[in-house]
């Protein structure tokens, strides 16, 4: 599938990736929380809580409707090969934004922090938000992320040492910091959660990290032995704490933990945590562009 | 597990028949107010939604409504995050007499406190399950402060048929929401120590 920048052609392409990460929850989320309701007691308020969440999932795909009302700041990652234009791109998905907000596919959620006053339409000041890479490979690639505000306010980034967890400047600081944002998010992140974590960086570039993680399937499994080992133990630990979906107690509270790393300063030890509930809005597309 | 109908208005005693952990069917008129409208009934105590919230819902949601031949449909509406409501919720239930906040997260101390004194509960919705709660609206009877405060944090009055919904905090100063902190407090703890 050949689609020309220019054309009306990669706007509808982003629309559908809009539509489709709002409406359709992907696969390997879904099997994740079916084998979740699996691990509750019958009967229980956690039982009960995956089962409306199964239940909302199949009326979103089949109604066409978003599975969420909060569908987030719309937030996109672009893959593109050398000589794309920056700019084309973003006014053809800020085309896209207006028209899946028109259509019900996105919530209006830019609010101007200075009026109050909410645009309408998504578009704003740095919204949608769009990170571009330029890649070796002639296709492009573009992904969309819709996080909802409840998760993205229990998100966190912790600096080691961390003096009140007793968590010093390696893996162990880093688990410690894991385990007291999901114990402060309880059910306020929208629990099973999957927690994004970003070792290291800068400020931004942590946090970028633990974003990025959460592009990754569910059965993904992190090349760097050291950190899929803590993946697992952190999974394991995080799911003894008994706070279960919403936080309605249960013995899920998240259903994976993906984690990545950057080089960091001497001084600094960033712990970057990008909570995502269990509604975890993800779609990418790649084709070959005509720049 | 066995499902409580509830008609909305509500009577005092109804709402102090409920225990944590009850399962009920939600039926009547509820208005949405979140952030910029929970502030706005903080600060001006507007008289015109009285009469609705007068032994009636307030739901914490942010829907997501189509403008579609002539009228208004509810097409998404989960419940947001009722915490950052704490500073208000108190003083609204007693303002209004409110004898049910819907939402989704669980309230503070305060709130509790208010529930308690004013006879009142919160009920929990799954956060997320958006196409659920909204099919269960029959008609969006009427919109306030829609240019205001924009689609989201507008008031919305909803009609309802059988809202499903869990009990977690009640009117005798029961939270299940403290309960499962405090629990999962102790195994954070463990679990730190572990970890050394």
């Amino acid at each position: 599938m050949m689609i020309k920048l220019h054309a009306p052609d990669f706007v509808h392409t982003c629309t559908e990736l809009i539509r489709q990460a709002a409406c359709d929850l992907p696969e390997d989320i879904l099997s994740s929380i079916r084998s979740a309701q699996r691990d509750e007691a019958p009967g229980s308020i956690a039982f009960d809580t995956i089962g409306s969440i199964l239940d909302n999932i199949e009326r979103a795909r089949t109604q066409q409707r978003p599975v969420c009302q909060d569908t987030g700041m719309p937030c996109f990652s672009v893959d593109m090969p050398y000589g794309a234009s920056m700019q084309t791109i973003r006014e053809q998905i800020n085309e896209a934004v207006v028209l899946a907000t028109r259509d019900g596919y996105l919530r209006p959620n830019a609010v101007d922090p200075v009026t109050g006053k909410n645009s309408g339409n998504n578009l704003g000041i740095d919204i949608p938000v769009i990170h571009f890479r330029e890649w070796k490979k002639n296709t492009m690639r573009v992904a969309c992320m819709l996080k909802g505000g409840g998760s993205e306010n229990v998100s966190a980034q912790y600096s080691l040492p961390e003096p009140a967890l007793q968590a010093g400047r390696d893996l162990e600081g880093v688990s410690a910091c894991v385990l007291d944002a999901v114990w402060k998010a309880q059910g306020k992140g929208c629990s099973p959660g999957i927690i994004g974590v970003g070792i290291g960086g800068d400020r931004i570039t942590g946090m970028q990290k633990a974003k990025d993680q959460l592009f990754r399937l569910m059965k993904d499994e992190n090349p760097d032995p050291v950190l899929s080992d803590l993946e697992r133990t952190l999974y394991e630990k995080i799911n003894r704490m008994g706070i279960g979906p919403m936080g309605l107690g249960g013995n899920t509270t998240v259903l994976g933990v993906k984690i990545g790393s950057a080089h960091r300063h001497p001084a600094c030890y960033f712990v970057s945590i990008a909570y995502m509930c269990w509604a975890c809005r993800r779609s990418v597309m790649e084709f070959e562009a005509e720049i | 597990m066995k499902n409580k109908h509830l008609q909305l208005p509500l009577s005092e005693k109804e709402v102090r028949d409920l225990r944590v952990g009850d399962t009920v069917l939600l039926t009547g008129k509820i208005l949405t107010a979140r952030d910029m409208a929970q502030r706005w009934m903080f600060e001006e105590r507007p008289d015109i939604l009285r009469k609705d919230l007068l032994e009636g819902a307030l739901y914490h949601c942010g829907p997501i409504m189509l403008f579609r031949d002539g009228k208004w449909f509810c097409s998404s509406a989960g419940p947001t995050s009722s915490t950052r409501q704490e500073p208000y919720q108190a003083e609204i239930i007693k303002e209004y007499g409110i004898r049910c906040v819907i939402g989704k997260g669980g309230m503070g101390e305060r709130t509790a406190q208010a529930m308690r004194d004013h006879g009142s509960v919160y009920l929990h919705a799954v956060g997320g399950a958006a196409v659920l709660y909204a099919n269960t609206v029959r008609s969006v009877e009427s919109v306030l402060k829609l240019e205001d405060f924009g689609m989201p944090e507008a008031i919305w009055t909803l009609t309802v048929v059988d809202f499903p919904a869990v009990v977690s905090m009640d009117a005798h100063g029961n939270s299940l929401h403290r309960e499962i902190e405090d629990k999962s407090r102790e195994l954070l703890r463990s679990l730190l120590l572990q970890n050394k």
